[in-house]
């Protein structure tokens, strides 16, 4: 296990570097002089040239990365262009924001989608499994921009049960982003579970309690269910890179005040500090998150860490 | 006995049609396609036509969708957004599959540096969640919508060469493509003539999913403002135009995203039921 846990650390590396050289470089890419497009049309070339020196833009390119990373790594990620503050400090304000929503919606794809997949399975080839598979092919097919505002027409307008939008610590204001979060994510969670849960049934350690007289409920939950359940986690895991990255949507539908709409925000006015820092956080996370589901796997699966 | 031959693409037809709900998902595509290439001939008013004196009237006889802001009418406008929609989502998994297929094909079979090089590549790639990768790309590349198909393009890109590399290495060790090396077959022949084709029904299943992903991605970043500009009549930049007014014109929300929601359901439709018919493994 220590062998696998190393050679898969290893396997990050490069990744990482690669990952962290093209959020550093992203700047060099753009069109054109981007300190000059940083300061503004009507900025002076004393202003350019200060704010060149400013982001090591008159260095070299590998200079360049060497400086941004070690300070990344001492906190330091530069100011944002636009509110003057320092970028590390505008993201820790939104970085509870972010993970709450995540987590919440990540707590609500579980739920349903394990739902739905489980009675989908159970009751294969019936009526239930049609219903089952079509809302969760519908939910994969719902753009989450378009749930959050019908979710808000419905809940928020016309009910007035849950806030419109915006957060301010409350629980209600969780509902409705995070549920719109979710659902895409249940609904692939759904049909994974399906997958999982039809494999298993087809085991001969199911035949063998089926023929031992064993109850069809204790077989389904008992035997069946615990062992569909190992491949579910997995995939629960690497969905939620994608919930990280669907909340760049949602936080916009509602107005919520975490990293995805910084980075909207950002992009909007070329606030390139924010965005490299925003860039490298989003695929660290990302990274780091595989590579966790791979170790929690190989902890299950012993056939994965002797390959 | 019958003389009627079965050949593989008969039984993928049969299996296909044998899927209801697939098959109206196709004719459902077929007739959106028409829409898309018939809209000024099918839509009732100009998408671009302003009257102030009309503006958010809810759907009547006279405008089935009723009109949005600045009184355009709304039918109109998603006939028009079909041709975007449609051009977007088709394009860019096009481009995608393209390059994918010759990275895959390139990384299986020559394996080696290449194929170290191409797969970290779409490790690196892997590692950003897709949408964020798009809106990187349109970051440098500013907003727009050519800018969304080269987003959409590049992060459906190395799942295509993911799968084509799997089935390139496997077919690679085939009894067919040992002997036609034997014969001497160039390796220009065996990979395109031997190897290819092989690897084609999880191209084209994985090419039909991507569509419906490919059409909310870029829906998504015009709502974000990102991709088409007003007045263009996109779906996603018409949701983004009735956000402001919902409990007031609920039409401006509702319609465009049915549009969005149909489009998207009937190619996952489509998609699985190609797969279930490509796949053997499946009755």
């Amino acid at each position: 296990m220590l062998r696998y846990f190393f050679k898969r650390c290893a396997a990050i590396v490069p990744v990482l570097v690669v990952v962290s050289v093209l959020a550093c470089g992203f700047v060099r890419l753009l069109p054109g002089d981007p300190a000059r497009m940083m300061a503004g049309p009507d900025a002076d070339a004393a202003t350019i040239e200060m704010l060149r020196a400013q982001l090591g833009l008159d260095r070299s390119l590998p200079v360049q990365y060497v400086t941004y990373m070690g300070n990344v790594l001492r906190g330091d990620l530069g100011r944002s262009l636009k509110t003057k503050l320092p970028v590390f400090q505008e993201i820790s304000l939104r970085y509870f924001p972010t993970m709450i929503l995540a987590v919440a919606g990540m707590a609500w794809s579980v739920l349903f989608g394990v739902f739905f997949g489980a009675v989908a399975a159970i009751y294969n080839g019936r009526w239930q499994d049609y219903t089952a598979m079509l809302i969760s092919v519908s939910g994969i097919s719902l753009p989450q921009f378009w749930l959050g505002l019908l979710a808000i027409q419905l809940f928020a307008v016309y009910l007035g049960w849950l806030p419109v939008a915006g957060f301010t610590g409350r629980w209600s204001e969780l509902v409705l982003p995070s549920f719109t979060l979710g659902a895409t994510v249940a609904a692939i969670m759904a049909r994974f579970t399906l997958s999982a849960f039809l494999d298993v049934l087809n085991e001969e350690y199911i035949s063998t309690a089926r023929a031992k007289g064993v109850p069809e409920r204790r077989v389904m939950w008992k035997h069946a269910f615990r062992n569909a359940l190992i491949p579910v986690v997995t995939m629960a895991g690497l969905q939620f890179g994608f919930l990280l990255g669907g909340s760049v949507v949602v936080e916009t539908v509602f107005a919520w005040p975490g990293l995805g709409r910084f980075m909207i925000e950002a992009v909007a006015v070329r606030d390139y500090p924010v965005l490299q820092a925003l860039l490298l956080l989003y695929s660290f996370h990302f990274v780091f998150i595989n590579l966790l589901v791979d170790m929690v796997y190989a902890l299950i699966n012993p056939e994965i860490r002797f390959e | 006995m019958t003389e009627t031959k079965t050949t593989p693409f008969r039984i993928v037809c049969y299996k296909f049609k044998q899927r209801k709900t697939a098959l109206a998902a196709g004719i459902f595509i077929v007739l959106l396609a028409l829409v898309a290439v018939f809209a000024p001939v099918i839509a009732p008013y100009d998408p671009y036509a302003t009257d102030y004196g009309l503006s958010m009237l809810p759907p009547s006889a006279q405008h089935w969708a009723g009109t949005d802001l600045y009184g355009r009418d709304i039918l109109s406008r998603i006939i028009y957004g079909a041709r975007i929609s449609l051009a977007v989502g088709l394009t860019s998994v096009l481009v995608g599959a393209l390059a994918g297929v010759a990275l895959g094909l390139i990384s299986g079979f020559f394996g080696g540096f290449l194929d170290g090089l191409i797969m970290r590549t779409s490790d690196v790639l892997f590692a950003f969640p897709g949408i964020l990768l798009a809106i990187a790309i349109v970051a440098i590349l500013g907003p727009g919508l050519v800018n969304v198909v080269v987003a959409v393009s590049v992060f459906s890109m190395p799942t295509f060469a993911r799968i084509v590399r799997g089935s390139t290495l496997a077919l690679k060790e085939s009894l067919y493509v040992r002997a036609a090396r034997s014969i001497g077959a160039s390796r220009k022949r065996i990979m395109f003539v031997h190897i290819m084709p092989g690897t084609l029904s999880g191209v084209i299943v994985y090419f039909t999913m991507r569509i419906g992903t490919s059409i909310i991605t870029a829906a998504s970043l015009s709502f974000l403002g990102l991709g088409a500009q007003p007045p263009t009549p996109e779906w996603g930049a018409m949701l983004a135009e009735s956000r402001d007014y919902i409990g007031v014109a609920d039409h401006m929300t509702i319609f465009p995203g049915i549009a969005i929601f149909l489009t998207v359901l009937f190619f996952n439709l489509f998609g699985d039921g190609l797969r279930a018919a490509l796949d053997p493994k499946l009755k």
